[in-house]
C-alpha cells in the first residue's frame, strides 16, 4: 500500500554527476517533488486528485504528475543542463489522501509562470491535462481546482462584455434573466422557428436560445434562422418596449463557417450570439476577440463537458473549466441549475457560479473551491441555469444563485398548457414576485411555495404552470461532490 | 393599450406584477439602502428600450438614509409628471460593479401608446429594423398631456 509518508529515496538527487548518468530515475529523485517549496505569488497552482496504480507511491506519483505536466521524459537527459531546468520543473509539493476515498491522494503541484504563453488557454491545457492524464502509473487523475496567479491573469483580455455591461446593454437591472431553449431542438423549419422565438420574448422572456445541436442541417439552414428568429426579436421588442435577444448559435464546420455566421448575425442586429464549447479553445478565444471589437455578448453552450467533468476520479472539474473559460472571454456560461434534470451537487454548483461572477473567489472546501483566486478586476461571467428547470422552483432558485444569472426553461415555456406566451408570462411573474418577496425581507427559501401560489391567484398562467409541474423534481444523488461537505461522500 | 400579455410596457423589475403601492415601493428603497445604493427619480415621455436617458428629477439621492426622503421625491415628479413614465433607479458604487442595481417603474401613463416596428427591404432577404416610439409622433412640447 503507497502511502504519502513513504520515506525511501526522498527528495532531489543534488549531486549532478549522479542525477544526469544516463537511465530511469524516480521523478521525485530528478526535483520534481519538493515538500518544503514554498509556492511563489506568480506560480499557477494545480490540485490533482490521483489515484495511484498499486504499489505506486503517492509522493512518487505526484512526482510524476509535475514531471510528465511540465518537462519530464521517462528517461534522463543530458539535455537539461543546457537549461535553467531547475525553474522549469513543476513542483509536486503537498499530498494527501482525500478523505474518505482510499486509494486517492490530493497533489498540490506548483507552476513556474514561465511555462505558459501568455494569453494562451491552449498552451496551458496542453502541459496540465496533456500526457500526463494518459500516464501508466496512475489509474486516473483529475484536476480538481486551479490557482491562476495575477501575473498571468492579467494577460488574458476576459469575458468581451461580461455580466455588468451586458445589464446595461439590455437595460435589466435587479433580477436573473429569463431564457428558453427552443424545441423541439431539431426538425423546425425557420418559419416555425421563428414563431417560438417570438412568443417566447412577447411572452415576457428576455432571451431565446438556439440548441447546441443546431447549426445548419436539412431542415434549416443557417441564414433562413437567423432571419426568422430576428423578425421575432424585433416583433417582440416592439410589443413590450423591452430589448430582447435570441443566441444565434455560430458554431460551424471551419473557422470560415463561424466568422461568416457570426457577421450575418451582426449585420442582422442581433445583440449575442452563441458558441459550443467542442469548437475548441483557440476558436473561443479567437470570437471573443470577435465580439469584443463587434459589441456582442458571446454564449458559450458547454456541450461536450460532461465527457470529462462529471466522474471524480478522472478528469478535469467545471471549476476548473469555468475559470479556463473566464480567462479565455466567454460572457454566458452553462453552469448547472442543482435542481435541474443535469448532474450537480448545489453547493459544487455554487462554486462554479463563484468562479464566474466573483472579483476575489475565497477558499471555500465545501463548495469545492481549494483556493483563494484574484480575478485582477476581469470581467464577469453570467452563468446560466438551464436543463428541467420550470416555474415552481422559483425559490429554490433565486435563493441558491441571486440575481446575477439567466434562468432558462425551454419546456418549462414551450411547454405549457395554454402556449409559449403563457409559459412565459408564469415565469416572468414567479421571477418578479419572488425577487419582491426577497427584497421586502421574506424568507422565500421556505415561503417561496406560497408566494408562489398567492401570485398564481392573480394570474392564470402560473397557476397552470404550477399545476402541471409545480411537484417536478430531479432527485437523484450527484457524482461530483465536495469531499469535504458536512457529509463526505464516496466517489466511484 | 398594447398587445403583450401584460398591455403595457414591460420594462424594470416588476412590470408584470399589479402596481406597487407607496409602501411597496418603500420596503424596494429600503432594500437598496441596506445595500448602501443611491436612488434616483428619472422620467421621460419616450420609453424606447434603448432610450438610455431618461431625465433625472434631481441628483441621485446619495446621502438618503430614509425611504421617506425617497418616496417624497417620487411624489414630487408624479404630481408635476402624471402622465410620465417614471422609474425609481438605485446605483451601486461598488469596486467591479459601479452600475445600476435596481430599475422600476412607479408611473406610467393611462394610454400607453406602445412601439411600432418599421421594417426596410435590405439586400436579398435581409431586414433593417427599427423600433418606433408613437409617443415621439407629436412635438416634445406637446407630449405628456402637460
Amino acid at each position: 500500500m503507497a502511502s504519502p509518508t513513504d520515506s525511501a529515496n526522498l527528495g532531489q538527487i543534488t549531486d549532478k554527476k549522479k542525477r544526469y548518468s544516463a537511465g530511469v530515475l524516480k521523478y521525485r529523485q530528478m526535483g520534481y517533488w519538493d515538500a518544503d517549496y514554498v509556492p511563489k505569488d506568480t506560480d499557477t497552482i494545480c490540485l490533482f486528485r490521483i489515484t495511484p496504480q498499486e504499489g505506486v507511491d503517492a509522493i512518487e506519483a505526484a512526482a510524476a504528475v509535475a514531471g510528465e505536466s511540465s518537462t519530464a521524459t521517462w528517461t534522463v537527459v543530458w539535455t537539461d543542463r543546457l537549461t535553467a531546468c531547475d525553474s522549469y520543473r513543476a513542483k509536486a509539493f503537498k499530498v494527501e489522501p482525500v478523505p474518505n476515498n482510499p486509494g486517492q491522494y490530493f497533489a498540490w503541484v506548483a507552476y513556474d509562470l514561465v511555462l505558459f504563453e501568455e494569453g494562451s488557454i491552449s498552451n496551458m491545457t496542453a502541459s496540465l491535462i496533456g500526457n500526463v492524464f494518459s500516464f501508466k502509473p496512475l489509474k486516473a487523475a483529475r484536476l480538481e481546482d486551479i490557482r491562476i496567479p495575477v501575473a498571468y491573469v492579467k494577460t488574458f483580455r476576459g469575458p468581451p462584455t461580461g455580466l455588468i455591461v451586458e445589464r446595461e446593454r439590455l437595460d435589466k437591472f435587479g433580477r436573473p434573466l429569463l431564457g428558453a431553449t427552443t424545441k423541439p431542438k431539431l426538425g423546425l423549419s425557420g418559419r416555425n422557428y421563428g414563431r417560438v422565438i417570438y412568443e417566447g420574448l412577447k411572452g415576457g422572456l428576455d432571451f431565446m436560445k438556439d440548441d447546441e445541436n443546431i447549426n445548419s442541417q436539412p431542415f434549416m439552414h443557417w441564414r433562413d434562422r437567423f432571419l426568422y428568429v430576428m423578425d421575432g426579436v424585433n416583433k417582440a421588442s416592439a410589443a413590450t418596449g423591452e430589448v430582447k435577444g435570441s443566441y444565434l448559435n455560430v458554431t460551424g464546420a471551419t473557422m470560415e463557417d463561424v466568422y461568416e455566421r457570426a457577421e450575418f448575425a451582426k449585420e442582422l442586429g442581433s445583440v449575442v450570439i452563441m458558441l459550443d464549447l467542442v469548437l475548441g479553445w483557440a476558436a473561443i478565444q479567437s470570437m471573443s476577440n470577435w465580439c469584443r471589437k463587434n459589441d456582442m455578448i458571446l454564449h458559450m453552450h458547454r456541450a461536450g463537458h460532461g465527457t470529462y467533468t462529471r466522474q471524480k476520479n478522472h478528469g478535469v472539474s467545471f471549476r476548473v473549466m469555468t475559470k479556463w473559460l473566464r480567462l479565455a472571454g466567454v460572457d454566458h456560461l452553462h453552469a448547472g441549475t442543482a435542481v435541474g434534470k443535469l448532474e450537480g451537487d448545489p453547493m459544487t454548483v455554487q462554486g462554479y457560479y463563484n468562479c464566474c461572477r466573483d472579483s476575489y473567489t475565497k477558499q471555500d472546501l465545501p463548495r469545492g473551491l481549494f483556493f483563494d483566486q484574484d480575478w485582477a478586476d476581469m470581467r464577469k461571467v453570467m452563468p446560466v441555469a438551464s436543463g428541467g428547470i420550470h416555474a415552481g422552483q422559483m425559490h429554490q432558485l433565486l435563493d441558491l444563485f441571486g440575481d446575477d444569472v439567466v434562468l432558462q426553461f425551454g419546456g418549462g415555456t414551450i411547454g405549457h398548457p395554454a402556449g409559449i406566451q403563457a409559459g412565459a408570462v408564469a415565469n416572468r411573474v414567479a421571477l418578479e414576485c419572488m425577487v419582491k418577496a426577497r427584497n421586502e425581507g421574506k424568507d422565500i427559501k421556505n415561503e417561496g411555495p406560497q408566494i408562489l401560489r398567492d401570485a398564481a391567484r392573480s394570474c392564470t398562467p402560473l397557476k397552470q404552470a404550477l399545476d402541471t409541474w409545480g411537484e417536478i423534481s430531479f432527485n437523484y444523488a450527484s457524482t461530483d461532490t465536495s469531499d469535504y461537505a458536512v457529509t463526505a461522500s464516496p466517489s466511484n | 393599450m398594447m398587445t403583450n400579455p401584460t398591455g403595457r410596457i414591460t420594462q424594470g423589475q416588476f412590470s408584470f406584477l399589479p402596481d406597487l403601492t407607496d409602501a411597496e415601493i418603500a420596503l424596494q428603497i429600503e432594500y437598496g439602502l441596506a445595500r448602501n445604493y443611491a436612488w434616483s427619480v428619472e422620467y421621460t415621455d419616450d420609453p424606447h428600450p434603448r432610450n438610455t436617458y431618461w431625465e433625472m428629477y434631481g441628483m441621485p439621492m446619495f446621502d438618503l438614509k430614509d425611504a421617506a426622503g425617497v418616496i417624497t421625491e417620487l411624489q414630487a415628479c408624479r404630481s408635476t409628471f402624471p402622465e410620465h413614465y417614471i422609474r425609481l433607479v438605485a446605483f451601486d458604487s461598488t469596486r467591479g460593479i459601479e452600475s445600476v442595481a435596481m430599475s422600476f417603474i412607479v408611473n406610467r401613463p393611462k394610454q400607453e401608446p406602445g412601439f411600432g416596428l418599421v421594417r426596410m427591404e435590405a439586400r436579398s432577404r435581409e431586414i433593417r429594423y427599427t423600433v418606433h416610439s408613437y409617443a415621439t409622433d407629436r412635438p416634445e412640447n406637446e407630449r405628456g398631456g402637460r
